[in-house]
């Protein structure tokens, strides 16, 4: 017993070994790899895939998937940058409500998790599976903004909206510090409350959580939810950062935090795996990135080579079990 | 035609059949007899080339012969139909009936038009008047139990074996299938007939056999034997447990829970089921495979709120659940069947299992106390004598006993006023049975009340202080326990 708990934690320490065999082995390649500055260059560009990963953990340690949290950013990025900018305009009465930068801010998160609640009651009611209802509401969202955008960036949103993605906070990049109070909420909830352990249990075995008396619907709602605000947040540090909302931000992120998610260890079967497993696995492909980019791979080659990654996070998974 | 001599067969740690004899002949239709876990099914797993490593031998016209896998046995011309369909509902007639045997012409084509033809000939000997293209799904069960046959017959079928044919068809399907028993019977078919249903095995069957406990206890012609000795044998055993309800419910406690005229969904019978259930009292519910036992338990505990009818009386207050977030509020709890399916949730430590049903009870504004946490889950390790390193191992890796233990453990942590348990000792070593025996006793000593479906009438017997028992759906007896020995109870469970 004893001998399998230690090895335990040496898997899951794995993930961890080959982080540090990655920054060693490019760091001796480029010297340009272990500079403060490429360290929080790093960190700023993974901040959007983290908050959408831990969504996503949640989602899929309740045993779901959720693919539309890209179109879900795209589309509560351009509602935020929509209010700010133009407010929402009421012809009949001859009225524009304006916005506050609190108020374009919530009222992007309020879409992302009504969108994301949407899913969840789906989900739940119709007993769908999630990979069909997000895979339509990634068809959808991205329509929405093509509508509401039609088809254009929106540009020009100010200098306080730009803090948000591009700002510093006591020497730290600002969405550095978004995405880690997103990540200790996370932690906090997986836990420490009893939230936390139903989306452990459900993802373990649906029929005893529900039997335990556990409202299992609830929980998944509220997972859906949850994914959907974590893409909103996403969506405007995205919006932020470029000044600019464009209809076809986001695309494919959903996989980039699949990826993140499973090189953390957390098993897609659900019940298995942490949140701190995949800010280490968005931590992983941040590095290999910049990596890349650092040693002048061709994007083509980084491709290949990020698949590969993928591949051996999940045979590596698959073989400790056995 | 096919003859079984000195068949054993262990699984680890129990044997599963021991010396059993038995005489297929031509012709004739040999009905198997037995409680559940008599033995049936192993022997015809046996017979079919499900298990192929016994000791003992089996003929065929006088031939020794070792299957291989089942379908060496199907081409050695036995056939089996399971009680479970092996039916593939997204397949169309033709294809189920060819399916791994398909006819192909020249160039490996399918060749679909001597396919149907054949299935056509094949249906009409079974009297099944459907397109051969129609899905399966499509098909009534009884239905769906004459194409099983219709695929035996592809196969040169000379003994083919049925497991309860009829518990999910109607009566007039059931005569359309004895109608083809008999045509069967005259084409020089040996069929072996498994049935617990007395009426039927005494209409079709030729020749009987009795197994009890793995072992033979007799055989012969139906004329030669009544349906009392035929029970007698079943039945006949001593009972090898010791008694554990030694505790007695005072008779003037307070009915804990009233069912009144409640019906078993599935089941469409004309009157419900009443009982009561009294403080401290153990009540054992015993019936044959498909009697609609779990599904009385999973009805209480709300688990089917479109079909319940009647009333649910719960210490004096009406209930209805359509949860079972309300039926354990109102104080019920369950103990599933099927502990791995229902009950555990393997990847997560016992601690985690047993706090599952308590979890909101052990927070502070909200957050989780883990030292409370510790504590209810201490509380039960030791209570209940569970047998982990420590409170952080999965509960995977704990033995049966051990699981079901955790599981009690989680439901005693709501303080439950009933205690429903559906085979509580299924796959539970001898000693870990009598420890959770002694302690359904000592909780019902507390004032519980607790229900107990069991398929074992030597568990029934030892622990309950009335019985009552099922078939198809209905009570068909309500005995109290000096009332009640294993001859009455199978009577009543076969009714």
């Amino acid at each position: 017993m004893i001998a399998t708990a230690t090895n335990q934690k040496l898997n899951n320490l794995r993930p961890l070994i080959a982080l540090l065999i990655m920054c060693l082995a490019i760091s001796l390649l480029s010297d340009k790899f272990l500079t403060v500055n490429n360290g929080w260059n790093i960190l700023r560009q993974i901040s959007v895939n983290i908050c959408i990963s831990v969504g996503m953990t949640l989602v899929i340690l309740t045993r779901g998937i959720d693919l539309s949290v890209g179109s879900i950013l795209a589309f509560a990025g351009a509602i935020g940058a929509g209010l700010l900018k133009f407010g929402i305009d009421l012809p009949s009465q001859n009225i524009n409500i304006g916005f506050t930068l609190l108020g374009g801010i919530l009222g992007a998160l309020a879409v992302g998790g009504f969108l994301g609640w949407f899913n969840g009651l789906t989900i739940t009611r119709f007993k769908a599976p999630a990979f069909v209802v997000t895979l339509a509401m990634l068809t959808m969202a991205r329509g929405f903004t093509m509508l509401y955008t039609e088809g254009f960036p929106i540009n020009g949103l100010g200098e306080k909206f730009g803090y948000i993605g591009t700002g510093w906070f006591l020497g730290v990049p600002f969405p550095v510090w978004i995405t880690l109070v997103v990540v200790l909420i996370a932690v906090f909830i997986t836990n420490k409350t009893p939230l936390g352990r139903y989306i452990y249990a459900i993802g373990g075995n649906e029929n005893a959580a529900h039997l335990s008396g556990i409202n299992t619907k609830r929980v998944k709602m509220i997972v859906y939810t949850i994914s959907g605000i974590t893409a909103a947040l996403g969506g405007l540090m995205v919006t932020s950062r470029l000044d600019s909302a464009q209809p076809n931000a986001g695309l494919s992120y959903e996989l980039d935090a699949i990826a993140a998610v499973v090189i953390g260890g957390t098993s897609l079967s659900g019940g298995k795996g942490s949140i701190w497993g995949t800010v280490l696995g968005a931590v992983i492909i941040g590095v290999l990135n910049n990596g890349l980019v650092l040693l002048n791979v061709s994007p083509f080659w980084q491709q290949v080579v990020k698949g590969a990654v993928i591949l051996l996070a999940v045979i590596m998974d698959k073989t400790n079990k056995e | 035609m096919l003859e079984a001599k000195n068949i054993t067969k262990r699984f680890t740690g129990i044997t599963a059949l021991n010396e059993v004899q038995l005489h297929l002949k031509a012709g004739r239709v040999t009905g198997i007899i037995g409680e559940n876990g008599a033995g049936k099914s192993t022997l015809m797993k046996i017979l079919s080339g499900v298990h192929t490593d016994y000791e003992g031998e089996l003929m065929i016209n006088g031939k020794t012969v070792k299957f291989k896998n089942t379908r060496d046995a199907q081409d050695k011309g036995i056939a089996i139909i399971h009680q479970e369909l092996n039916l593939f509902p997204y397949l169309s007639v033709t294809e189920n009936i060819f399916l791994g045997r398909e006819l192909k012409n020249k160039l490996g084509i399918l060749d679909d038009t001597q396919m149907k033809r054949k299935a056509k000939e094949l249906l009409a000997k079974v009297k099944l008047e459907v397109d051969p293209k129609t899905k399966v799904e499509n098909l009534k069960v009884g239905e769906q139990q004459l194409l099983e046959i219709a695929k035996a017959l592809l196969l040169d079928t000379k003994v083919l074996i049925m497991d309860e044919p009829t518990s999910a068809i109607t009566d007039t399907e059931a005569n359309i299938l004895f109608g083809i028993i008999e045509e069967l019977k005259k084409e020089g078919t040996a069929i072996a007939y498994i049935s617990h249903k007395m009426n039927e095995i005494f209409t079709i069957c030729d020749d009987y056999v009795v197994l009890r406990d793995g072992e033979f206890i007799g055989e012969g012609p139906i004329t030669e034997v009544s349906e009392n000795e035929l029970i007698q044998m079943m039945a006949g055993r001593e009972v090898k447990l010791h008694r554990h309800n030694t505790h007695i419910p005072k008779n003037t406690n307070a009915n804990l829970l009233e069912v009144d005229n409640l019906k078993i969904p599935r089941y469409d019978t004309p009157e419900g089921i009443s009982f009561a259930l009294k403080k401290g009292e153990i009540l054992g519910v015993f019936g044959l495979m498909g009697a609609g036992r779990t599904e009385l338990l999973e009805t209480l505990f709300g688990l089917h709120p479109k079909a319940v009818m009647g009333n649910l009386i719960i210490d004096g207050q009406k209930q209805r659940f359509n949860s079972p977030q309300k039926a354990i509020k109102a104080g019920l709890a369950l103990v599933t069947e099927d502990r791995k399916r229902d009950g555990i949730v393997p990847d997560l430590n016992v601690r985690k299992n047993i706090s599952i049903t308590v979890l909101e009870q052990l927070c502070k504004l909200g957050v989780l106390q883990e030292n409370k946490e510790k504590t209810v889950s201490k509380k039960y390790i030791d209570e209940l004598k569970i047998k982990t390193e420590s409170d952080q191992q999965l509960i995977k890796t704990l033995s049966g006993g051990n699981q079901q233990k955790v599981i009690l453990g989680k439901w005693l942590g709501t303080n439950p006023k009933v205690l429903l348990l559906d085979e509580p000792t299924r796959g539970i070593d001898v000693n870990a049975k009598s420890e959770i025996h002694k302690l359904i006793n000592e909780l019902a000593a507390q004032g519980m009340g607790v229900i107990m479906v069991s398929s074992e009438l030597p568990e029934i017997l030892a622990v309950s202080h009335r019985i009552l028992v099922l078939s198809e759906g209905r009570l068909t007896g309500n005995f109290s326990i000096d009332k009640a020995n294993d001859k009455n109870i199978l009577k009543a469970a076969i009714a």
